[in-house]
């Protein structure tokens, strides 16, 4: 069990989400970054869907009464237990009454807190995913408890750790099912140009702060995922991420590859981005 | 009866799903051609995580990478030029109950100002339509209804409301449908409904209603209303078949 002393900027508790639930207008949710969170679950041997919990910018500081091992991946917010460095992506032994706490952001966005076993949360259309409307909590409060299985026993996983970092700024994309609409220019700036982050992003959206003006009309209700590029009447391209609605009224540009939304979950404010265009 | 077959595009979504879409139509031909190419796509035995669809689309997803575009495409193809050509129209009338007030209706007049139509006949077009289920999106649990009266048509407002409640009967552009939750939102909002359109406990059809069928509202008044939602446990929503 763990106690939240401090609930830092946005924790929530997140797997892999309401996967194969979009027909009902459920979000998909889940972690931002998988790459990051399926890594901290591999290296304690947990299973792929044990929860974890996301923490973005500015982390918690969190009071373990049980002991077991965790695991911290992602973003570098200078993990510290009982105010001691410890290294990220390794596994971590825990004894009762350590506190885990964080510093400043290093690099990155949002980092992921695993837990031998996965924490046990309520469960809401199969998944732990945090999610307003589903799940009772939305984000982790001051005094709020978490618990895990304490009965779990550690076994060390040999796993390959070449790759531990996630940040590019490059962002693979497929061309939306409207890209076509588009004119040549509109589509050569789409390729060439660097584009930033807005100060509005979170686990719903991103929004980009260059403008591409156009008079495209809206579409009638269709599809969306969490990577969907939508242009809107004013120019706004908005990157739609994992809680975000499974259908929309804008026209859809772009596709994020998988493995770029892992990118997007780690940029912030100001961070650049460019789109690569998949043929 | 001969039903339209439809020049369809399909489209790579991404590295694992495939969106199909037909002319850009809200309409039953259209509707039931999507969902019997839908339930077509289900019989197969594809590997596949989902298939959704919306008013003239369906987005087909599959669990891993899909190997080669162009073959799966034409597989695609093929199964819609196989599919019977009998549709899937489903003969189910939900019966939903609406307390329209003002004290519910917060926007009752408002539109019943600028459309010059009186509360008591905006209320009255609106539950003597038969509305077909579309789509689930939006919100968990949120139906697309198409069939609303041409003369209820008012457009979502320029600054939506931060917080329209659960239950909350609306009209935004040429559409009308009801928020499962609270949520900020930008229709117009005549009534509220006491019934549950999501239901946590189940992991498959949590919502009453199915793309294909269809709903009727019918009236209630404020004291049932307040009795249905201190008493949902025990309610069962109310359906009708239609026989030919």
């Amino acid at each position: 069990m763990i106690k939240i002393i401090k609930p830092g900027l946005y924790s929530t508790i997140q797997d892999k989400g309401r996967v194969g639930m979009q027909s009902y207008g459920i979000p998909c949710s889940g972690t931002m970054d998988s790459f990051s969170s399926d890594l901290a679950n591999k290296i304690l041997n947990n299973s792929g869907n044990s929860a974890v919990l996301e923490i973005t910018m500015v982390g918690p500081v969190l009071e373990f009464v049980y002991e077991t091992v965790i695991c911290i991946t992602g973003a570098n917010l200078s993990p510290l237990l009982n105010n001691k460095i410890i290294k990220m992506n390794n596994p971590i032994f825990i004894k009762s009454n350590d506190i885990l706490s964080f510093g400043v952001l290093k690099s990155g966005l949002r980092s992921y807190i695993a837990v031998l076993g996965g924490f046990k949360s309520e469960k809401v259309f199969g998944s732990r995913s945090m999610f307003k409307n589903l799940t009772r909590a939305v984000k982790l409060a001051k005094n709020d408890v978490l618990n895990f299985n304490k009965d779990i026993i550690f076994k060390s996983s040999k796993i390959n750790l070449n790759k531990t970092s996630n940040i590019d700024n490059k962002i693979v994309v497929f061309k939306g099912p409207e890209y076509d609409i588009l004119n040549s220019s509109q589509k050569d700036f789409i390729s060439s140009k660097k584009f930033r982050i807005s100060n509005n992003y979170n686990r719903m959206a991103i929004q980009l702060t260059d403008l591409l003006s156009n008079t495209l009309e809206p579409i009638i209700t269709s599809m969306v995922m969490p990577g969907t590029v939508q242009l809107t009447p004013a120019g706004n391209l908005i990157i739609l991420m994992k809680d975000c609605q499974t259908t929309g009224g804008y026209p859809r540009i772009l596709q994020v590859e998988e493995k770029s939304i892992n990118s997007l979950a780690q940029l912030k404010k100001d961070s650049e981005l460019w789109f690569s265009l998949k043929i | 009866m001969i039903k339209q077959i439809y020049n369809l595009n399909y489209h790579r979504f991404n590295s694992k799903s495939i969106l199909i879409s037909w002319p850009n139509l809200i309409n039953d031909d259209v509707l039931f051609d999507v969902l019997s190419f839908k339930k077509s796509i289900h019989l197969t035995n594809k590997a596949l995580v989902d298939v959704i669809n919306a008013y003239s689309s369906l987005l087909v997803i599959y669990d891993k990478d899909i190997d080669n575009i162009y073959d799966e495409i034409e597989s695609l193809k093929l199964v819609y030029s196989n599919k019977k050509k009998d549709t899937v129209e489903s003969k189910i009338v939900w019966k939903i109950p609406v307390c329209y007030n003002d004290y519910f209706g917060t926007d009752l007049e408002n539109i019943s100002k600028k459309t010059n139509i009186d509360k008591d006949e905006i209320i009255e077009l609106h539950y003597k339509n038969t509305y077909r289920v579309c789509f689930l999106g939006f919100l968990p649990g949120f139906l697309y209804l198409s069939n609303l009266n041409k003369r209820l048509y008012f457009p979502r407002k320029v600054q939506p409301d931060l917080n329209i409640i659960k239950g909350s009967v609306g009209i935004g552009g040429n559409q009308t449908g009801v928020y499962p939750s609270n949520s900020p939102g930008g229709w117009n909002i005549i009534g509220n409904s006491p019934v549950s359109f999501i239901d946590k406990d189940k992991l498959h059809k949590i919502s009453f209603a199915s793309p294909g069928d269809s709903i009727k509202f019918y009236p209630i008044d404020f004291k049932e209303h307040n009795y249905i939602s201190k008493n949902l446990d025990s309610y069962i929503i109310e359906s009708e078949v239609i026989n030919d």
